[in-house]
């Protein structure tokens, strides 16, 4: 049996899958990234491996995604993020045809073709609002942790709304709510919308085309599911391995190479790398 | 002569020679300003620089010499000093980077840039009027903008014979003779229709020598990177329009180019994929910038900015010399108006140059300190995704402020895109 490997090097967490040749998932990590990105990449495949029972060298292929794609020293190639999005989330919901990928800085829209191909991607540009560093900044200044941030939001009965699109002001904007003795559910719900938004108008760059796959760290957020889907008005496909789309999709470009490396014809892997 | 001697006096000519005559159009500007001699300060999109050679008077491109602080790695000082001066950081750095030359009495990296005795401007870019505006209050000069009529619709272009367009061109050419008359004010020398004849000539060689090049760059391998080769053609286009160093220079890029075209010579990229830029070049980082495309195989083929920034010669227009004032109103229409068109209306060019020039993939380039340039770019963009189907990568940077570049937003963007293209080539190949 061979073994895949993906390590998704982000810019708040670093994620690594390994799977076998049936595409399951065998060992998973997560860990933060930190500032030393190599040491981080290592550590959380390290982790995949224990978590899978596995010794590095059953491992035949590794890609690194993510910012620090690069620094995954022990990796055979590496696969931009926005393709392993791409390929984690039409390998777990098959008829996806748009995605949103929400992480620490990054927001991507990704619209993709019946045959797995991406189509058009759209990213936030230069400017970290409507992504997860968004509520990282909301979760600070309310003093709530980032996981309870979700259904704290849920409770809002008169929602705030957040006006600015900056991170930085936004904190101030949410203190000046608290000022003004709003509930601090209402101010997240408000939050939460703002992100929303915001990726929603990513989204309908790209086009919006059923069905759509939320992926990301953000995806473990119930309230911004709820946000995204009372804003489009539309249902999205959220997985438990959402925080892994990107790792998983890595691993699943590594498990092409390695099909494709015992196959006569060359594989796009090869192209890429 | 061996084929080896050619390759070694033919290819790269055209560069080696646009970058010695750069730097010595910078240095008679240089000149020019020690002298303070009359210098006229023109724009690419309509520089009139046919009228103004006829007169003798040097002209000064605002646009280049600011683009050429980004190139050389010292635009942040120029914008620094413009913003310390009070001007806002979200308007045009080209701007920017010339209140700083002008506050710095013309001290620029290439040379010492004069000071203006005359603005001409053309509507093609709205800032352009401000801009002038601002030399006006400085330097107490006259300023003469031409208004030029664009096309009205999409596609509603009108040409020589439709009396819209003899409307058009009778209003352009009464302006040309305004400006005749400022310059006969300004230099004291009686306008001299023979040598308006001679410089049309060279200007008819250049434009046709330019427009061959452009089509040549159909020829696989490609025989030029549209952003970084063509960028030093543009520089010759713009500053010796209407020379017959100008002519000369082209004459010899059409043979360097049919030379390599003849032997099956391309740019230094291995050319995997052939790609279309839109927009203005990243020049803050401008060699990097190209390089993460050609790491990848990609080579520029052509760009709208070949088109718009030489002020729409690319069309190839030729002045009828029998009668000059008449045909450079309607060569300043019909170029001016393509310059403009190059900008606002570029999705149907694009599509017909997809088979053309066997493109793979177009990229758009906004840029934040240029909103005429990239306002519509998203759409154009989506008009031409609907009519073909064809890959496309929209990145935004700045052509002059490094403060909004982030190499590793674009260079993952990128990488994107060529994931992208090699899995369309995959799937394709596949299909047989």
């Amino acid at each position: 049996m061979a073994y895949a490997a993906g390590v998704d090097v982000g810019s708040t967490q670093t994620k690594a899958v390994i799977i076998n040749e049936d595409a399951e998932i065998i060992g998973r990590a997560l860990t933060d990234t930190g500032a030393n990105v190599v040491l981080a990449a290592q550590k959380a495949y390290q982790i995949a491996l224990e978590d899978g029972d596995l010794e590095e060298r059953e491992v035949e292929y590794v890609i690194g995604t993510g910012y620090g794609r690069y620094r995954v020293t022990f990796g055979n190639t590496q696969v931009t993020e926005i393709s392993c999005h791409a390929r984690g989330a039409a390998h777990m919901f098959p008829d996806t045809r748009t995605v949103l990928d929400m992480g620490g800085q990054d927001t991507k829209a990704i619209r993709i073709t019946d045959t797995g191909e991406i189509f058009d991607f759209c990213m936030n540009d230069k400017c970290a609002a409507g992504t997860g560093r968004f509520l990282g900044a909301a979760s600070s200044a309310l003093e709530i942790p980032l996981p309870e941030l979700g259904s704290t939001a849920l409770k809002a009965e008169r929602p705030v709304r957040i006006s600015t699109t900056c991170t930085v002001f936004a904190e101030s904007e949410v203190l000046s709510w608290l000022g003004k003795g709003k509930k601090i559910e209402d101010i997240l719900w408000g939050v939460h919308q703002s992100i929303a938004s915001r990726s929603i108008g990513l989204l309908r760059r790209v086009g919006i085309e059923d069905e759509i796959t939320f992926t990301g760290g953000v995806a473990r957020n119930i309230g911004m599911i709820k946000a995204l889907e009372e804003g489009m008005g539309k249902k999205l496909n959220v997985s438990e391995e959402s925080h892994y789309m990107g790792a998983l999709g890595a691993s699943l470009f590594a498990l092409d190479h390695i099909l494709a490396s015992r196959a006569p014809s060359s594989d796009v892997v090869e192209e890429l790398a | 002569m061996t084929k080896k001697i050619l390759d070694d006096g033919i290819v790269g000519r055209g560069n080696r020679d646009g970058a010695r005559l750069f730097r010595e159009w910078f240095s008679s500007l240089g000149d020019v300003a020690e002298q303070e001699r009359n210098a006229a300060y023109v724009f690419v999109m309509g520089s009139m620089a046919e009228v103004l050679r006829t007169f003798d008077i040097p002209t000064v491109f605002p646009e280049i010499n600011s683009l050429q602080t980004a190139v050389r790695r010292v635009a942040h000082e120029y914008l620094n000093e413009a913003e310390d001066y009070g001007y806002s950081p979200d308007i045009c750095g080209y701007v920017k980077a010339d209140v700083a030359v002008q506050l710095r009495n013309g001290q620029h990296p290439m040379g010492r840039i004069p000071k203006p005795s005359i603005a001409v401007l053309t509507n093609a870019c709205n800032t352009y009027i401000k801009w002038a505006e601002i030399w006006e209050r400085m330097f107490d000069i006259p300023i003469f903008t031409l208004d030029v009529p664009g096309t009205r619709t999409a596609g509603g272009q009108t040409w020589q014979g439709d009396p819209h367009f003899e409307n058009d061109r009778r209003y352009v050419a009464a302006q040309i003779k305004e400006l005749i008359s400022q310059c006969e004010t300004l230099t004291g020398q009686k306008f001299d229709i023979d040598k308006l004849r001679e410089v049309l000539g060279h200007t008819n060689t250049m434009n046709q020598g330019w427009q061959r090049v452009l089509d040549l760059n159909q020829s696989h391998p490609s025989l030029f990177n549209a952003l970084t080769d063509g960028t030093v053609y543009l520089g010759v286009t713009n500053g010796f329009k209407g020379t017959a160093v100008g002519a000369q220079y082209f004459t010899d890029l059409v043979e360097e180019m049919e030379y390599k075209a003849e032997h099956g010579i391309g740019t230094l990229t291995d050319e995997k994929y052939r790609l279309i830029f839109v927009g203005v070049p990243c020049y803050p980082i401008f060699r990097r910038f190209n390089e993460m495309f050609t790491e990848w195989g990609g080579t520029f083929v052509n760009s709208t900015y070949l088109w718009f920034a030489s002020g729409g010669t690319n069309r190839g227009f030729e002045y009828d010399l029998n009668r000059p004032l008449e045909s450079l109103a309607e060569g300043v229409l019909i170029s001016v108006r393509d310059a403009m068109d190059s900008m606002f209306y570029q999705d149907r060019i694009l599509v017909d140059m997809i088979e053309e020039f066997g493109v793979d993939g177009i990229v758009y380039h906004p840029i934040k300190s240029c909103r005429t340039v990239s306002t519509g770019l998203a759409d154009n963009r989506r008009s031409v995704m609907s009519n073909y189907d064809i890959a496309t990568l929209f990145i935004e940077s700045d052509m002059m402020d490094r403060r909004v570049v982030s190499e590793a937003q674009l260079k993952n963007r990128i990488d994107a895109f060529f994931e992208g293209l090699a899995s369309r080539k995959h799937k394709a190949a596949m299909a047989g």
